[in-house]
């Protein structure tokens, strides 16, 4: 025993061995130096516009002026998006995983991830041609009853491209993440839990309640955390749903919006020229901090609940 | 508050599977029944049917009778929720709630029945249930730390606190002690002893001098071979059983020769 301990530094290396861990080192390393490739792009390519104003920042005295907006219609829409998603792909997940018949959840289970297969170019143009105009009139109803509400003030657009459609078109697009992932945390409650609740005489939502929520709840947050990564980056969709105009506004179905980092890149860049596109690149990066913050933030909260757990 | 059990004709199927076949028993009110018999034999299936929790296995049914004090369990008309309610069940690994302070872990079965509970109430609970568990001096002073902060042996005790607090009819015990140490489970043993006035305590244990130490009546089961069902082959009281039992599968079986 002692005499193999001994020699094992000495031992030849197997070629397999050093192969294989030098293709996972590879690819380790390629990921961080794609990452840092692009914050450094995003830095470089930004820097001028930091000190620019006027023209090239749509009219705003500088850069901050110019992004805030931004900033302020990404979050919305993608914390509206969150609110309508979260609850009910938690529902979706909850049912999935004990109240249908394992048969009928695999089926269910496997269309919601389908979900996450649809273009978001699809999603476009399904909030402009069809979603929009069906909600019109909800956004009139809104608008004459809770209009005394600064979200519904209204005027209610004609079209139907505000912010709020946009933002259940986001919530659809979220919506598979975090149902895949919750139900696959909730499945994974140990029987021991859940047989406690069960032997109290605890109804199935008693028995959630008790056991599986207490469990899953680090997973959820970080469910609904890369919901919100995704939320936050994506762009065509709104590019194509939201009429943004650029405004800070709560309002959310009038026909002035706020727009968004994403949107408002693929917008306009194809035209963008000189010092304008330097700060498209900024806004980029803007972005690209707030989503490694969220992510960042996602794991935070599960590597400490982990530990507590633990 | 304690009830007898009478079982007859009993058939307990997963899916297709007949896990255990024709079954017909008494277990006495204010005595421990021990279940003893080999791996695979039915017996932990048997306990879980006697409060429907093995209806948490889909597929799982089962054909005969089970009568509590004179209520059909199995009457269409019963809820299983309100079942479980009334007969309380310890698990072989100790399961509190994780989240839960160990006073929380008391109550949650009270909290369950009636939403609304007076803090001297719920104090009283807690105290009564911790007392009765042989918990309480352990515990007194942490009552608000988790309960998943105790020792394996204290865990268990909590879950026969929790388990007692809402005053059941009868206590199922499925292996309650195998995962525990000697000085736990001689702590748990006399905790049955002390339980047994006030309760129907049903417990399934590997160990048969726990069955000769703590139970009035045992029932051994066994299989005919593998695939086949379980079947009960002789319920008589533990003395009989562990001195002169009339089968001799039971006689090989106690006294090791096979099993």
């Amino acid at each position: 025993m002692s005499t193999t301990i001994a020699t094992r530094d000495k031992a030849p290396r197997r070629r397999g061995d050093v192969i294989f861990a030098g293709i996972a080192r590879g690819a380790g390393i390629a990921i961080l130096v794609a990452l840092a490739g692009v914050a450094l792009f995003l830095t470089l390519e930004g820097f001028p516009a930091l000190g620019a104003s006027g023209a090239a920042l749509d009219g705003a005295a500088n850069f901050l002026d110019y992004v805030w907006p931004l900033v302020f219609g990404t979050l919305l829409a993608a914390i509206l998006a969150l609110l309508i998603a979260t609850p009910l792909a938690i529902g979706v997940a909850l049912v999935i995983a004990f109240y249908t018949p394992r048969r009928i959840s695999g089926v269910v289970g496997y269309m919601i991830d389908l979900l996450a297969a649809v273009p978001s170019v699809v999603y476009g143009l399904w909030g402009i041609a069809f979603l929009g105009p069906q909600l019109k009139p909800l956004y009139q109803w809104l608008e004459e009853y809770l209009g005394f509400l600064p979200f519904f003030a209204g005027p209610a657009s004609s079209t139907g491209r505000t912010i709020l459609t946009a933002s259940i078109v986001l919530a659809i697009m979220v919506l598979p993440i975090i149902t895949a992932i919750s139900r696959e945390i909730f499945t994974q409650t140990p029987q021991l839990h859940m047989e406690a609740a069960m032997a109290l005489g605890a109804t199935r939502w008693e028995m959630i309640k008790l056991s599986v929520f207490p469990y899953a709840r680090s997973g959820m947050v970080s469910a609904t955390m890369l919901g919100l990564g995704r939320a936050l980056g994506e762009t065509m969709a709104v590019a194509m749903v939201l009429s943004a105009s650029g405004v800070v506004t709560f309002n959310l179905i009038s026909s002035t919006n706020p727009s968004t980092i994403a949107a408002n890149i693929a917008l306009n860049f194809p035209e963008a020229t000189g010092l304008k596109v330097n700060a498209l690149i900024a806004s980029g990066l803007v972005l690209f901090v707030i989503t490694f913050a969220v992510n960042f933030a996602a794991r935070a909260i599960v590597a400490r609940t982990e530990r507590e757990r633990s | 508050m304690a009830k007898s059990i009478d079982i007859s004709d009993l058939d307990i199927y997963y899916g297709d599977f007949l896990a255990v076949e024709g079954v017909s028993m008494s277990v006495r009110a204010r005595s421990v029944t021990a279940f003893i018999g080999p791996s695979g034999c039915g017996k932990s299936t048997l306990l879980r049917s006697l409060n429907r929790m093995h209806e948490v296995t889909p597929g799982a049914r089962v054909d005969g009778k089970v009568v509590i004090d004179g209520q059909e369990l199995y009457d269409p008309m019963i809820d299983p929720v309100e079942v479980r309610r009334q007969i309380g069940m310890v698990f072989q690994r100790p399961n509190p709630f994780p989240t839960m302070s160990i006073y929380e872990n008391v109550l949650a079965g009270s909290r369950l029945n009636s939403r609304k509970l007076k803090k001297s109430e719920a104090d009283d609970i807690v105290e009564r249930s911790l007392k009765h568990a042989n918990l309480w001096s352990e515990v007194k002073d942490r009552l608000g730390k988790p309960g998943m902060g105790l020792s394996g042996g204290q865990q268990q005790r909590l879950c026969i606190a929790r388990a007692i607090a809402v005053e059941p009819q009868v206590l199922l015990m499925d292996e309650p002690c195998s995962a525990l140490d000697p000085i736990s489970t001689s702590a748990i043993e006399d905790l049955i002893h002390e339980l047994k006035t006030d309760y129907t305590i049903v417990i399934v244990t590997h160990n048969m001098q726990q069955a000769a130490r703590v139970s009035e009546d045992t029932a051994f089961f066994n299989l005919a071979g593998a695939g086949k069902p379980g079947r009960l082959i002789e319920f008589n009281p533990t003395k009989k059983i562990f001195s002169n039992p009339d089968e001799p599968a039971t006689e090989a079986y106690i006294s090791g020769r096979f099993g």
